[in-house]
């Protein structure tokens, strides 16, 4: 890297320090943003005690599983919270891939009238906060579908975003334009062309977007929050919300609690790093 | 003869043509019907309903009196005032110590490089509201509370963090730093590799140092990505809720109450429907403002 200095031979135990001074300063800073994490993985391994009694130890003494045991006990329905979470977030992002797949493929290669207005439409979704958006949101699904607490309710606003839109249509308007027009002349139909050609060309962007909406779905807390009235019919946010606000002074469990919503994250992260880590930069940086 | 031939061909490219077209509404539907019915009707719900009073039974027609109501609260001017102080401090904040880490990063090999990538974006995949939870223990009032028995450390007294007006705004800020810089560093990490070599070389040449390579080269190499993640923070800041409403819930004595906050309350606690959607709209006025002068003062050298 030629940002840096590079040292001759003779140098090396300077670059040694070098590099290790910036290692150094890496680590202490890692430090200082997995904190949280370790401490509420490594706490939640405490005992169910009220605060006053609570260790607040910084290494793990005696582990024990009763703090889980003690969330899991809170409410009948802590199993299917997760189950919940699941099935909304599952629906959210097959539904999302799928539609705006398609709909990154009509926009950027096909030719229809309307077509560069109804994308910018679909951008300008994209600009208006939601707070704009909420109130109208909530009267409608509430007050005039009346659709609340059901599943329609939760899946449905997040069906596809206009995000997910935009990312497809840069991604599929890279690809090659001759190899739709050759699979054209050999009679392929458009649905065809789709599934068989531009769907596995596309898979990188397909994870990406699979693994962004699903992130984000599962972590959502505000519209699970609002539309759901009955324990039975919400999501482990809004589960463990309720269980913060019921045990205000049980720490372990609370972290346990907090360890099981973010556990399934945690495990996507390590098995599919690499997707998590490109479907960062893949809006945010051309080429 | 000419002639037929070429209406065939017309009525071929023509007949093609819808084909094509019909194909392109059909792929476009569900994204389409999306947005029309959960954000084009709601935008344009929430003008009609910023002009209202809710009432349970009869919805009243109010004019401008959500508006006007608005500007004279203190309330609205203190969340603003809030609002931009949080963004004032913690955009600039995390993008400086986002930068300074990628460029520590970037002379890593692969494997280490993806490893503090990994570590530093753990925090983005934990859910805001089980971030929350530890971030109030660490913050816990108690002597045994985490922060407070560090800053004892340095011989500084026990702090009430959320709960005194001179600490919560400070608590917030420090809990978005070191937990949001994951995607700022991986965004810029991608920048700065992205620079091509040659820059450093003739630098080498001219003798440059490295902090004139940081000035000269890489920051005006970066500027268009750090245009974009400016731009994005000062938006994603503006309408800040979550925290707020799970950490302190806007206390003590509203320092902490921001715009976002201030219009779910206005919202969903008091069923103040007109009032939170003037506020919305407001709000997005200011955010587009802030976006256009933003550009203006950047320069409109960026490319999306």
């Amino acid at each position: 890297m030629a940002l840096y200095k590079s040292y001759s031979k003779n140098e090396k135990g300077k670059q040694y320090l070098r590099n290790g001074l910036i290692m150094t300063l890496l680590a202490i800073l890692a430090l200082a943003t997995l904190f949280p994490i370790y401490y509420m993985i490594m706490s939640s391994f405490g005992a169910p005690v009220e605060s006053g009694a609570a260790s607040y130890s910084l290494i793990m003494k005696n582990p024990t599983l009763d703090s889980y045991k003690f969330f899991f006990a809170y409410s009948k329905y802590s199993l299917r919270w997760i189950l919940n979470s699941f099935i909304v977030a599952g629906a959210v992002t097959v539904s999302n891939v799928i539609f705006a797949t398609a709909a990154g493929y009509a926009f950027s290669k096909l030719r229809f009238a309307g077509n560069k207005l109804l994308f910018s439409l679909l951008l300008v979704a994209m600009m208006i906060p939601y707070q704009v958006t909420q109130v109208p949101l909530y009267i409608l699904v509430v007050n005039v579908l009346k659709i609340d607490n059901t599943y329609t309710a939760l899946i449905a606003p997040g069906l596809v975003s206009a995000y997910n839109v935009f990312l497809a249509k840069q991604f599929i308007g890279s690809l090659p334009t001759e190899i739709i027009e050759a699979s054209k002349i050999e009679g392929c139909s458009q649905f065809k062309l789709l599934t068989k050609i531009i769907m596995p060309l596309s898979k990188t962007v397909m994870a990406v977007m699979a693994i962004n909406t699903f992130m984000n779905s599962w972590n959502t807390f505000f519209w699970p929050f609002l539309v759901t009235k009955t324990e039975n019919m919400q999501t482990i946010q809004v589960g463990l919300k309720n269980f913060s606000f019921a045990n205000t002074t049980y720490f372990a469990p609370m972290m346990a609690g907090a360890t099981v919503s973010a556990l399934p994250m945690f495990i996507l992260f390590f098995m599919l790093q690499k997707y998590f880590l490109e479907g960062v930069t893949v809006g945010a940086v051309k080429g | 003869m000419n002639k037929v031939k070429n209406t065939s061909l017309h009525a071929r490219k023509k007949r093609k043509l819808t084909n094509e077209s019909i194909w392109g509404y059909i792929f476009i539907l569900a994204p389409l019907l999306v947005f029309l019915l959960f954000t084009l009707y709601p935008i344009l719900d929430a003008f009609i309903i910023s002009f209202q009073k809710f009432k349970p039974l009869k919805t009243e027609w109010v004019g401008l009196e959500n508006y006007t109501k608005t500007f004279k609260s203190s309330l609205f001017y203190q969340s603003l005032i809030n609002t931009v102080v949080y963004t004032g401090i913690t955009v600039p904040l995390s993008m400086l110590m986002s930068f300074v880490i990628s460029i520590l990063i970037v002379p890593l090999t692969k494997k280490k490089q993806n490893f503090f990538k990994a570590a530093y974006y753990l925090p983005a995949i934990a859910s805001g509201v089980a971030l929350s939870f530890v971030w109030k223990w660490i913050y816990d009032p108690l002597p045994s509370g985490l922060l407070n028995r560090l800053v004892s450390f340095f011989g500084v007294d026990n702090q009430n963090w959320l709960g005194s007006s001179n600490t919560a705004m400070f608590s917030l800020i420090l809990m978005a730093l070191l937990s949001s810089h994951g995607s700022t560093i991986i965004i810029y990490i991608a920048a700065l590799l992205g620079i091509d070599n040659s820059y450093y070389e003739s630098a080498d040449i001219d003798g440059a140092t490295f902090f004139e390579k940081i000035r000269y080269i890489v920051l005006p190499l970066v500027k268009p990505t750090t245009v974009f993640l400016l731009i994005t923070s000062v938006i994603g800041s503006f309408q800040v809720f979550q925290n707020a409403y799970l950490m302190t819930g806007g206390g003590p004595d509203n320092k902490t109450t921001m715009v976002g906050l201030l219009i779910f309350n206005n919202a969903f606690k008091y069923f103040e429907y007109g009032q939170a959607s003037a506020q919305a709209l407001i709000l997005t006025v200011i955010i587009g403002i802030f976006t256009f002068v933003q550009f203006k003062i950047t320069g409109d050298n960026v490319e999306y």
